[in-house]
């Protein structure tokens, strides 16, 4: 409802009368909604037939919050029309910049935090409550920020719009899982080198072989993709992504179909397995054996995973590929006509952030212990897409702190029980996830348009580097 | 007159059709080494179709263009270039492409024709010492062992890459916008973006620079400074210059020949002399008919 015209305020203060007047006809927009969607509702009874079940109550209570809004919505713009500056107030807000000494600190900070992170969490809650803290919320939360640095070179460096990410996790996740739990390879490797071999080290040779193959699927997208731009190119990426999907669904003799893949090797700590044998990790370091000791190991990993996506983005930045993906999103025509081959430089981007992608999947999988294709649909691509774009395209910075609002802020949601208290027993929070998580987007785009960190940072200076504004920088053709 | 005894690029029977549309029809010119060429016509002569066949945006409907880097090419050499159906070949210090068959960018990287556009086309959210890199891409490109060596972070690249930054400020000092370098290019003012472009095409170290309408939306002042840039870049780094251009002052000015379209048809060519009393040109330009030329050379028409 016209919420844009309190923005800035240049609009004419309200009267309390005039408020509660349009209060009341945004209560009634609201009731001619809910009668069709909320008011009636069909169920069956005992004898199996359909009855209608009226829901007044809900639709007034429906009706009556739309009106409180309204009003308090109103009353608040009229209130911040009144300040002193309030027509700049938006515009500086967009464009707040950062000063690069604070964001340096910050993320020193956060870094810091990320390594004591498990030990704070056991110091906190104990071993029991921690496992909850650091797989649901440190591993979870990580994954999606290794996933969003991978697709960030993909949309927010090089422009290309990629909606069917998600294919490049399962391509990784499902290479993992094949590899490192196929008799062939295992019986191959205990000739070749010892039956010892593969078990301990199997996860660090798939590993790389993961993310290898995805790359090369990332390839084998680029080369359709090419000559395509904006709303086809979203179209055939999303189109990929499915066709990934019902591979993996219909190729049952190979991917085990629904069923999935189950019994995936675990990742060993370098070449020490996590259990309570004399070989263990915990015997070998002489101490108590105990599930965490994996739980906070695959921390670790997924942590320097991700830390090493990021510092890869960071340096290939600065190099002419990376100066040339940038180029290439805001203009591509500029960029032929100085002699850049913009058909290596897709499929660069596209190959780079495939593989980042592949080995956050192995990770995934040897994380799991099984998969199945529905934890590659699209709503994941999507899901990783909109941290991308929340956390402002192109910034690193703004795509870790977009995945921990919205993974951990999902996952927090498991957390509301309480909420039960108030709305019933079969009131369950998380059915309101992407409710929340829409609601959430609208209002970031609303209030930051280019996303949280919007700037966007030099790659090299003469004498000082400053911040590039949003505005000018280019969202590329797709 | 050095496009006949010295041309660096040869454009034969020219022809470019949208459908039905002949946006160029059978146009033959030479640009000679070292010259600036200015191709002049009303709007919707075929100038900016012309440069995009030149710098492969448009792949020609029929017609030649053979661009040759050092010395004339020898007639028997093109024709067996164009027989063995290659897109160029190099011999010893000489290269001859046949620009027709070459895709844009390796005519930029490969033939050396860089360009700017009609509308200013900068990498507006990059600085304008980001520009002038990214112009540098093939060189860097390679210095950087196409990137496998650089995300190591060899000397090899450091040191690409601090020779790239002294180019740029070598350009951007000529241009005068070293102040300015750290500036995103979308916030310069106009003349300045304009500028800024073919410094950008001058970075990527072209032996032909062909300019869309540069002095475009400039006053006379920047007008002025253009010609002064133009004539330094055709002096001082021997880069041949091919112009379109509206404003007389500046195709007058500092042009060795010029070149007149109209309907895709070149109606003149040579000396600026020669072209500013050709009665064709004369009519184009003031658009009388056909048989008011005549009265128009002859002075008797105002
Ligand atoms: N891609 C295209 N598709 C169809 N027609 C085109 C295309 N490009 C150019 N034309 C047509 O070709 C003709 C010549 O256009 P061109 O842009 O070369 O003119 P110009 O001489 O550069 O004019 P101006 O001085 O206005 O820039 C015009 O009639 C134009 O409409
Ligand atoms: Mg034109």
């Amino acid at each position: 409802m016209a919420g844009g015209e309190a923005r800035g305020g240049q609009h004419q203060p309200i009267g309390l009368l005039a408020a509660i007047w349009d209060s009341c006809k945004t209560a009634l927009l609201a009731l001619g909604l809910c009668i069709p969607i909320v008011l009636l509702r069909t169920d069956q009874d005992f004898s199996n037939q359909l009855i209608l079940e009226p829901r007044v109550g809900l639709t007034l209570t429906l009706v009556g919050i739309a009106f409180a809004a309204r009003l308090v919505w109103l009353l608040a713009a009229n209130w911040t029309a009144r300040r002193p500056t309030p027509v700049t107030r938006v515009p500086i807000l967009a464009g707040m910049s950062v000063s690069p000494e604070a964001a340096r600190r910050f993320a020193i900070g956060g870094l810091i935090f990320l390594f004591a992170y498990p030990m704070l969490s056991l110091a906190l809650v104990g071993p029991a409550g921690s496992i909850k803290w650091i797989d649901n919320f440190g591993i979870q939360i990580l994954i999606y920020v290794m996933l969003g640095w991978g697709l960030n070179i993909v949309v927010g460096l090089a422009g290309l719009l990629d909606l069917g990410y998600v294919a490049f996790y399962a391509v990784g996740a499902y290479s993992y899982a094949l590899l490192a739990s196929n008799d062939v390879v295992k019986d191959f490797m205990a000739e070749m080198i010892g039956p010892w071999f593969w078990p301990a080290w199997g996860f660090w040779l798939c590993l790389p072989v993961a993310g290898i193959l995805a790359a090369f699927w990332g390839i084998i997208l680029g080369f359709p993709v090419l000559r395509l731009r904006g709303d086809y190119l979203a179209i055939v990426t999303l189109a990929f992504g499915e066709i990934i999907r019902l591979v993996l669904i219909n190729w049952v003799d190979v991917t085990g179909g629904y069923a999935g893949i189950s019994g995936i090797p675990r990742p060993s700590f370098f070449g020490l397995p996590f259990n309570a044998s004399d070989e263990g990790f915990a015997a070998t370091v002489g101490i108590e054996f105990s599930p965490l000791h994996r739980t906070i190991f695959l921390f670790y990993l997924i942590l320097v995973l991700a830390l090493i996506t990021n510092a890869v983005t960071i340096r290939l930045r600065r190099l002419p590929v990376g100066r040339a993906w940038e180029a290439l999103r805001e203009d591509e025509i500029a960029c032929r006509s100085l002699g850049i081959n913009t058909t290596n430089t897709k499929l660069t981007a596209f190959a780079i952030g495939a593989g980042f992608g592949g080995f956050a999947g192995a990770f995934f999988a040897a994380r799991q212990n099984f998969i199945s294709p529905e934890s590659f649909t699209f709503l994941e691509s999507a899901v990783i897409l909109a941290i991308v774009v929340l956390g402002g395209m192109g910034s690193q910075i703004g795509v870790a702190i977009a995945a921990i609002a919205m993974i951990g802020g999902t996952e927090l949601l498991r957390e509301l029980d309480w909420l039960k208290r108030i709305f019933g027993a079969d009131f369950d929070p998380t059915q309101y996830r992407m409710l929340l998580f829409g609601l959430a987007m609208v209002i970031i785009m609303i209030w930051r348009p280019r996303g949280l960190i919007a700037n966007r940072k030099p790659t090299l200076f003469l004498t000082t580097r400053r911040a590039i504004s949003g505005d000018l920088v280019k969202e590329g053709h797709g | 007159m050095r496009w006949e005894t010295a041309p660096l690029l040869e454009i034969e029977h020219l022809t470019m059709r949208f459908g039905g549309l002949i946006a160029v029809n059978d146009v033959s010119f030479a640009a000679g080494r070292g010259d600036i060429t200015a191709i002049i016509g009303p709007n919707g002569a075929g100038k900016t179709t012309v440069f995009n066949c030149i710098t492969g945006f448009y792949k020609p409907t029929s017609g030649r263009m053979v661009m040759s880097h050092t010395g004339n090419a020898a007639a028997d050499e093109v024709a067996a270039l164009t027989r063995s159906g290659a897109r160029f070949r190099r011999y010893g210090e000489n290269a001859l492409f046949l620009l027709e068959r070459m895709p844009d960018f390796e005519i930029a990287a490969k033939a050396r024709v860089a360009r700017t556009f009609q509308n200013i086309r900068l990498f507006t959210g990059m600085t304008a010492l980001e520009n002038l890199i990214v112009a540098q891409h093939n060189t860097l490109m390679e210095a950087s062992g196409w990137t496998v060596l650089g995300l190591i972070g060899l000397p090899r690249y450091t040191r690409a890459e601090h020779a790239a930054i002294e180019r740029a400020r070598y350009w951007l000092d000529l241009i005068g916008l070293t102040a300015r370098a750290d500036d995103s290019a979308g916030s310069l003012p106009y003349g300045d973006q304009r500028r800024l472009e073919i410094a950008r095409a001058m970075c990527s170290d072209p032996l032909l620079l062909c300019l869309d309408e540069p002095a475009a939306g400039l006053n006379p002042r920047e007008s002025a400074e253009l010609n002064k840039l133009l004539k330094t870049i055709q002096r001082e780094h021997g880069t041949s210059i091919l112009l379109i251009e509206h404003d007389m002052s500046v195709v007058m000015g500092i042009s060795d020949h010029v070149v007149v379209l109209e309907y895709g048809i070149k109606i003149s060519d040579g000396t600026p002399e020669h072209v500013r009393n050709d009665p064709k040109v004369i009519a184009a330009y003031l658009g009388v008919e056909d048989d008011e030329v005549e009265a128009v050379a002859k002075g008797e028409l105002p």
